[in-house]
């Protein structure tokens, strides 16, 4: 009796404080872990003095990684600076009454700018790395462009908010699912470029060069990188089963079957190689799995309360597997990687790509039959479309 | 009593906190949010020692030869929605590619799976595969050889039917098969 008096004490606690510190408005709590909160409030902040691009950049930017905007004097955090040359501003804490940031850039374009000034305000305020510079540029991603809709297309790589667009593939044919070899200008990418088969190609955007790494019998498809670069998983169907998953080295070499499931797709990787998360069909039931990434038993990772899940995305810092459900929609959904709690619904939408923020993910929203982009701050749900550049924008990949 | 009273209120609040997000009144959850599992581990089901007993031509092997999309268009087989499984209605069109592949032993074949446009990409990916893997297993069955038979997946990229209702989806749930001939046989009938 004890002890149920002391967990349920520590339960009335974990609830009235996630209650007190986030439940100031009329937003729901969902789950409280680790300080981290689903359905938590923006940080709300007052923009003043930019204009034109420099000011849409910093809206977007913000606005993607849980901050919203208000007046100045309702605002926690004043933003106020000028682009009349370079961008220069600096952010004042209101609370603490004294300046947090104070900078002025040169020798960007103004987006540059205006993104790196958008990066120091979220460390500035939060303490944690913005998402809008990686290794000193603007962050990128890379997704997949089809002017029909369906059919012949482009992998493009352009930065995270849409612009800066430039194609990445020579195809006019079929291409799917780009992943990026992080710390690296690379990607692996699904082309039917040679001979019109699903042949997995490794792409140096530096160095220029392109080679395959998998043309085996049957489809090869739905690469994924490692997060060291040096391996990359992929659905093959070579031995004539059905398609499975498989792991080999970044050149295609030491190729290696991990599974014999039903129904097989979209593997991923945690963040510290070990396991490669995917999705398949274990006893009738769709779910999402792990297998060591060096071969072993196949786990089920339990999504209770949503149905159908496929393309798993692992959060860098562990915490989290995004993917996507269909419960007659298809929506993004979010849980703990250990499965201790149960996934949250955040909104509509398909193929999910963490930011390497491990909040922010970029992923597909349908609007008709066609896909737009769209980047979303998972804990406040505030989410926005970026440009599209042709008829259809889908599986888009942040660059890490 | 008493304490078993908090702790159900304390359970409840903690209930409602985490079901927001669902629809209301999703109490049931308790026993999975009051004492969450880590981890549902199971012994592996799908064991690999006794996969692989038939292997795919190597692309290789098939890029040579010349694609006779004519001569098996009549028999391309239809798909209910998000399944692999070929429907007996479809018997008599595997049989007809059967019969033509057993004619000449010369042939190969290429299965192309597809799907409709519902469904997220790499899963539907995997699923054209899928569908077509299910038509070479059934050709399998039927004494054609493994290594005659090679699958590729277009997932939904491909479609047939132009336009978003249930006619043009079922059109596009399908397994094409393509006859191929080798380089420097006879040219077929039916052109190229």
């Amino acid at each position: 009796m004890k002890n149920y008096l002391k967990i349920c004490l520590a339960i009335l606690f974990a609830v009235s404080v996630a209650n007190f510190t986030h439940a100031q408005g009329d937003q729901p709590i969902v789950i409280q872990r680790e300080g981290t909160t689903f359905g938590m409030k923006p940080i709300p902040v007052s923009l003043d003095g930019f204009s034109g691009d420099a000011e849409s950049v910093l809206k977007f930017d913000l606005y993607v990684q849980g901050f919203s905007f208000v007046s100045a004097a309702d605002a926690q955090y004043q933003i106020s600076g000028n682009n009349s040359a370079n961008v220069i501003g600096n952010v004042t804490d209101k609370f603490a009454k004294k300046v947090i940031l104070s900078r002025s850039y040169t020798g960007g374009s103004l987006r540059s700018e205006a993104h790196a000034f958008a990066n120091e305000i979220v460390e500035a305020i939060t303490g944690k790395p913005g998402i809008s510079l990686l290794r000193g540029s603007t962050a990128k991603i890379a997704f997949k462009a089809q002017p029909k809709g369906s059919g012949p297309g482009e992998i493009y790589i352009s930065d995270f908010d849409g612009h800066n667009s430039q194609v990445a593939t020579p195809e006019k044919t079929i291409v799917a699912a780009p992943s990026w070899v992080p710390g690296h200008l690379a990607l692996c990418y699904n082309s039917y470029a040679m001979d019109n088969n699903p042949y997995i190609f490794y792409h140096d955007y530096v160095s220029g060069q392109r080679k395959v790494i998998a043309r085996y019998g049957g489809s090869n498809i739905s690469p994924s990188v490692s997060p060291d670069g040096g391996k990359v998983a992929m659905v093959l169907d070579k031995d004539g089963d059905r398609p499975n998953i498989y792991v080999a080295n970044i050149d295609g070499s030491n190729l290696r079957r991990l599974t014999t499931g039903e129904e097989d797709s979209s593997p991923c990787w945690s963040p510290d190689g070990k396991w490669i998360c995917f999705a398949t069909k274990i006893s009738e039931h769709r779910c999402l799995a792990k297998v060591p990434a060096s071969g072993g038993e196949v786990q089920r990772i339990p999504t209770s309360g949503v149905l159908n899940p496929t393309e798993p995305d692992w959060s860098p810092d562990g915490k989290w597997i995004a993917f996507t459900s269909q419960m007659g929609d298809f929506n993004i959904c979010v849980m703990p990687a250990d499965g201790s709690a149960a996934p949250v619904t955040i909104t509509n939408g398909e193929d999910p790509s963490w930011a390497p923020n491990s909040r922010t993910l970029i992923f597909a929203r349908r609007s008709g039959w066609t896909y737009t982009l769209s980047v979303l701050d998972v804990f406040t749900k505030q989410a926005k479309d970026i440009g599209r550049i042709s008829g259809s924008d889908s599986e888009p990949a942040w660059a890490r | 009593m008493k304490t078993n009273l908090i702790y159900t209120f304390a359970i409840a609040c903690a209930l409602a906190a985490a079901g927001c997000a669902h629809k209301p009144g999703q109490l049931t959850h308790l026993p999975s949010t009051a004492a969450p599992v880590v981890q549902d581990t199971q012994p592996n089901p799908f064991p690999l020692p006794t996969e692989g007993n038939n292997p795919q031509p190597t692309w290789e092997e098939i890029n040579g030869m010349k694609a006779d999309r004519a001569a098996l268009a009549a028999n391309t087989i239809h798909f209910a929605y998000d399944s692999a499984a070929i429907r007996k209605a479809e018997s008599a069109n595997i049989q007809a590619v059967a019969a033509a592949l057993k004619s000449d032993p010369s042939t190969k074949l290429m299965i192309e799976g597809n799907c409709d446009e519902r469904g997220t990409e790499e899963y539907n990916r995997a699923l054209g595969e899928r569908r077509a893997g299910a038509a070479r297993n059934a050709l399998i069955k039927l004494g054609i050889s493994g290594d005659r038979v090679v699958t590729k997946s277009f997932g939904k990229d491909k479609p047939v039917g132009p336009g978003h209702d249930e006619a043009s989806r079922a059109q596009n749930r399908r397994d094409e098969f393509v006859l191929l001939h080798p380089a420097n046989g006879a040219t077929p009938m039916g052109g190229s």
